[in-house]
């Protein structure tokens, strides 16, 4: 935090240009706002679309905190603008789109590659019938609400080295956490072990936690999602004791954990 | 699936004319709850059907509720059922909703719920293991489902899961402009609509139409509502000649944030209250002893709302001017488990620990009662092949919708909506599109592109939001409301030279004009409406007229066009039969505090 925030008047930003179509215009343009306590940078951003510059285009939903739209990199971190307070930084601000995704223009990138990949994930199948009620536990949902409070902002996948890598092999720390959010639903009759070795390069994540550090709904991403379902593949696949039980029984080691 | 603006092709000119078709069986306007469930209702009865929605799939305004589902499971207090859910939301409705919607949404509401868990969703739970239930405003029992303070993103999350599971069409970011209709039957044929990414046009054809495009709280500078609630649905509703209805009931929710400026209307979750959250005010009385004795915090909003609005204007509201709501004595465990986002927005929006500082609150623009007028069993507005669910929609609700029947209401008539338009779909073929409408509708939407020198549409959003703050607010009187509806009447004419600047691609300035003059649209017919309502009932308070007047006043407005010009009707609210009117109890006010208070002795003992 700025210590010199009470003589502050103004904010200067400078802003990423450009549009996906051509991308030899890319430009970075100053803009200075008049500056208000605890203002956030997408205040900062509307000032500028409503008195400086109405063509410059940035995607923004709730302004709360709770859509997960309005991602972008602040001085060169992934963050939500509507989150970032302008008093953290002192000098001028640089806002750029996030670098993973395809720009389309100016702030804004195209995320549609993420519906693709959600669609890969083998959906929620229940293990009982839906023709009672369902009895499940608060110590049992608790694990799989951790996940649901994503908000697929995305900033994990944009700030995930392996995506900017090895982009079509691994489906980043989202879908992890989705794929986790499913497999510890109480009720849940898959096993994606298979899927998440197989088809969702989970191998490639070598557990740096840059996720879990920049994640604004603050999920423990890598310690409460990758690592165990890294660990559930390597005890479907590698552990021969296991491999053993199941010829037995015929049994998942989910299933019946879960009676 | 149909893919919405590659980013391979090249940047379009602003004067490009050209448009893709493409065409189905049901087009869904808006992704929330109820375009989402319509979807798949439409599509599990074998419609073709494609969601269009503004912003990305998932985004939309239903992940901003917090509170909980109202449905009467009876899951904490078993005496709760459908006919007390239904006595409740007709008595705060103030009589003024439509009893047959009333029925069939408290009796449809606690199987939408238990298909939502079947679906996945993962409710916080009571200690025998079945969905946990909360207190709420005006509701007599614990009635609400929840997940901590999150009950809107898991609604729509799980629902966008069995939309991507069944593999539904949908195109996101994409604005729909216009209806169009048959020129020989006058039914629904089509749509036009702006792919956002790309700058392209789409022409939609389809047998019906599914309005899910929410409320319109972006008209007022103090609101929770995100920016797609701009009422485009109210106003493609009646550019088409369908009805809307009840237009002046806006529903101001009580608990705002007020500072960060930047996040001025913020919403607070009555689930605050619902926990047991106080209302104070700056000489620390607990003021709500005061207006309602019975209920206090868990009144009716629009009663807490007055009442802060009152304590305010008196001046005994705090200097940031607002009122205190205390959860402190709850204790900083369990605040942090029953309202883990409200915890971290206070701390991170404006440096508020709330488990040892007290909140400063004032009342937000939060919902619209009012809206496009539906047939209560098919949710068909008064124009054939055009569905409307969920807050566009008009009739549930009366002059004060309850916490929590909000997310119901989009399940049970999202539902509804999608089974009747693929019952439509099935009797209906592709109707015919006339070649002038559709020019004319392009020229319409391309007009921002060759204006220069023209105003910014970003600010004129400003001034009409400034004025409806001003002039149509909380407690309304004639005077203000003709200068209000002047005031829009100049914008109107400002709003004539709105300029776009810069390409076509996700052009949000283009955008902004198009909603801008949506947004005109609903402030007319809200102001109409509300000085035509010559009394005070729920939501729509006027100083000039402060008593409910039932004599004259048991009547719905309706707002049509005629001739270009925007009328309205008086329409009788439909009589309650007397087998229903029975079950319509007033003294069962929050029943559940005494069985609380049993239990608690019970536990002591």
């Amino acid at each position: 935090m700025s210590l010199r925030k009470e003589e502050r008047r103004e904010v200067v930003l400078r802003i990423f240009r450009g549009t996906g179509s051509d991308r030899s215009k890319d430009r970075y343009e100053t803009f200075t706002v008049p500056y208000q306590k605890d203002m956030v940078v997408l205040n900062a951003i509307h000032y500028i679309q409503s008195h400086l510059d109405s063509s410059l285009s940035a995607r923004w939903n709730c302004k709360a905190g709770r859509c997960g739209s309005c991602s972008a990199e602040i001085n060169g971190v992934p963050r939500l603008m509507c989150k970032t307070l302008v008093d953290r930084y002192d000098g001028e601000i640089t806002v750029e789109p996030m670098k993973a995704f395809p720009l389309i223009r100016d702030l804004v990138t195209d995320v549609s590659d993420n519906y693709r990949v959600a669609k890969m994930i083998p959906p929620f199948t229940p293990s009982v019938a839906t023709d009672h009620v369902w009895r499940m536990y608060q110590e049992d949902v608790e694990k799989s609400q951790e996940f649901r409070k994503c908000i697929e902002c995305f900033l994990c996948q944009d700030v995930c080295h392996v995506i900017r890598e090895h982009k079509a092999e691994y489906i980043g720390p989202r879908f992890v956490v989705k794929a986790a959010s499913l497999d510890m639903h109480p009720l849940d009759a898959l096993n994606r072990s298979a899927f998440m070795k197989d088809n969702a390069g989970l191998g490639y994540c070598n557990i740096t936690k840059c996720c879990q550090e920049i994640c604004p709904e603050h999920i423990t991403i890598t310690d409460n999602a990758i690592i165990p379902e890294k660990e559930r593949v390597v005890d479907r696949h590698y552990d021969p004791l296991v491999w053993l039980y199941r010829k037995i029984t015929y049994r998942s080691v989910k299933q019946n954990a879960k009676q | 699936m149909w893919s919405a603006g590659s980013l391979e092709s090249s940047a379009i000119s602003s004067d490009d004319e050209s448009y893709d078709t493409i065409s189905t069986d049901v087009l869904i306007v808006g992704a929330g709850g109820a375009g989402l469930r319509a979807a798949i209702e439409a599509f599990d009865k074998g419609a073709k059907v494609l969601i269009a929605c503004k912003s990305l799939l998932g985004k939309a305004h239903t992940v901003m509720a917090e509170g909980g589902i109202a449905a009467s499971l009876g899951n904490v207090d078993p005496s709760d059922n459908w006919k007390v859910h239904f006595s409740d939301t007709i008595v705060e409705g103030q009589f003024l909703s439509n009893w047959k919607m009333v029925e069939i949404f408290a009796k449809e509401a606690p199987e939408r719920v238990l298909e939502l868990e079947y679906y996945g969703a993962l409710f916080d739970r009571t200690k025998d293991g079945k969905i946990m239930q909360r207190p709420f405003g005006a509701h007599s029992y614990r009635r609400l489902c929840y997940i901590g303070d999150r009950t809107g993103l898991e609604l729509i999350r799980t629902l966008q899961d069995q939309v991507i599971k069944r593999g539904i069409d949908y195109i996101d970011e994409v604005v729909v402009t216009s209806i169009f209709k048959d020129p020989a039957t006058g039914r629904v044929a089509g749509a036009m609509a702006i792919l956002l990414r790309s700058g392209k046009l789409l022409l939609i054809k389809c047998k019906a139409i599914i309005l899910a495009t929410g409320g319109c709280g972006k008209v007022y500078a103090v609101t929770s509502n995100s920016w797609e609630s701009t009422g485009d649905g109210i106003s493609l509703a009646y550019r088409a000649g369908a009805e809307l209805m009840d237009m002046e009931m806006v529903q101001f929710h009580p608990t705002g944030m007020i500072f960060p400026a930047g996040v001025r209307g913020m919403l607070v979750t009555e689930a605050v209250r619902g926990e047991g959250g106080i209302l104070t005010n700056v000489k620390g009385e607990r003021f709500m002893e005061k207006y309602d004795p019975k209920r206090k915090e868990l009144s009716a909003r629009d009663v807490v709302a007055r009442s802060i609005y009152t304590e305010i204007m008196e001046g005994r509201g705090t200097p940031n001017g607002g009122v205190y709501l205390d959860i402190r004595h709850r204790g900083a465990e369990y605040i942090k488990k029953r309202l883990p986002s409200m915890y971290a927005q206070f701390l991170e929006f404006a440096g508020i620990d709330i488990t040892k500082q007290k909140m400063e609150v004032a009342p937000t623009v939060h919902y619209h009662m009012g809206g496009v007028r539906v047939d209560p069993e098919t949710t068909e507005t008064t124009l054939k092949g055009l569905f409307a669910a969920g807050e566009v929609a008009c009739g549930l609700h009366g002059a004060n919708r309850l916490g929590g029947n909000s997310l119901s209401d989009l399940l049970v008539f999202g539902r509804r909506a999608g089974l009747y338009a693929a019952e439509h779909a099935r009797s209906a073929t592709i109707g015919s599109i006339s070649e002038e409408d559709i020019e004319k509708e392009i020229s319409r939407i391309l007009a921002p592109f060759k204006v220069t020198n023209g105003s910014n549409p970003f600010e004129l959003k400003e001034r009409v939001a400034e004025t409806m703050w001003k002039y149509v607010g909380i407690v309304r009187n004639e005077q203000d409301l003709r200068k209000g509806l002047e005031e829009i009447g100049r914008i109107r004419l400002e709003a004539k030279h709105v300029q776009a600047r810069g390409p076509r691609a996700y052009n949000q300035s283009w955008e902004a004009c198009l909603s801008l003059w949506n947004m005109l649209i609903d402030c007319e017919a809200i102001i109409r409406s509300a000085i035509v309502r010559k009394e005070s009932r729920g939501a729509h308070t006027r100083s000039d007229y402060p008593k409910k007047d039932n004599a004259n006043w048991l009547v719905n407005i309706v707002i049509k066009q005629k001739d270009g010009q925007m009328i309205h009707e008086l329409v009788p609210v439909p009589k309650i039969p007397p087998d229903m009117e029975k079950l319509i109890n007033t003294d069962e006010i929050l029943v559940w505090q005494q069985q609380e208070k049993r239990e608690q002795l019970l536990v002591r003992k």
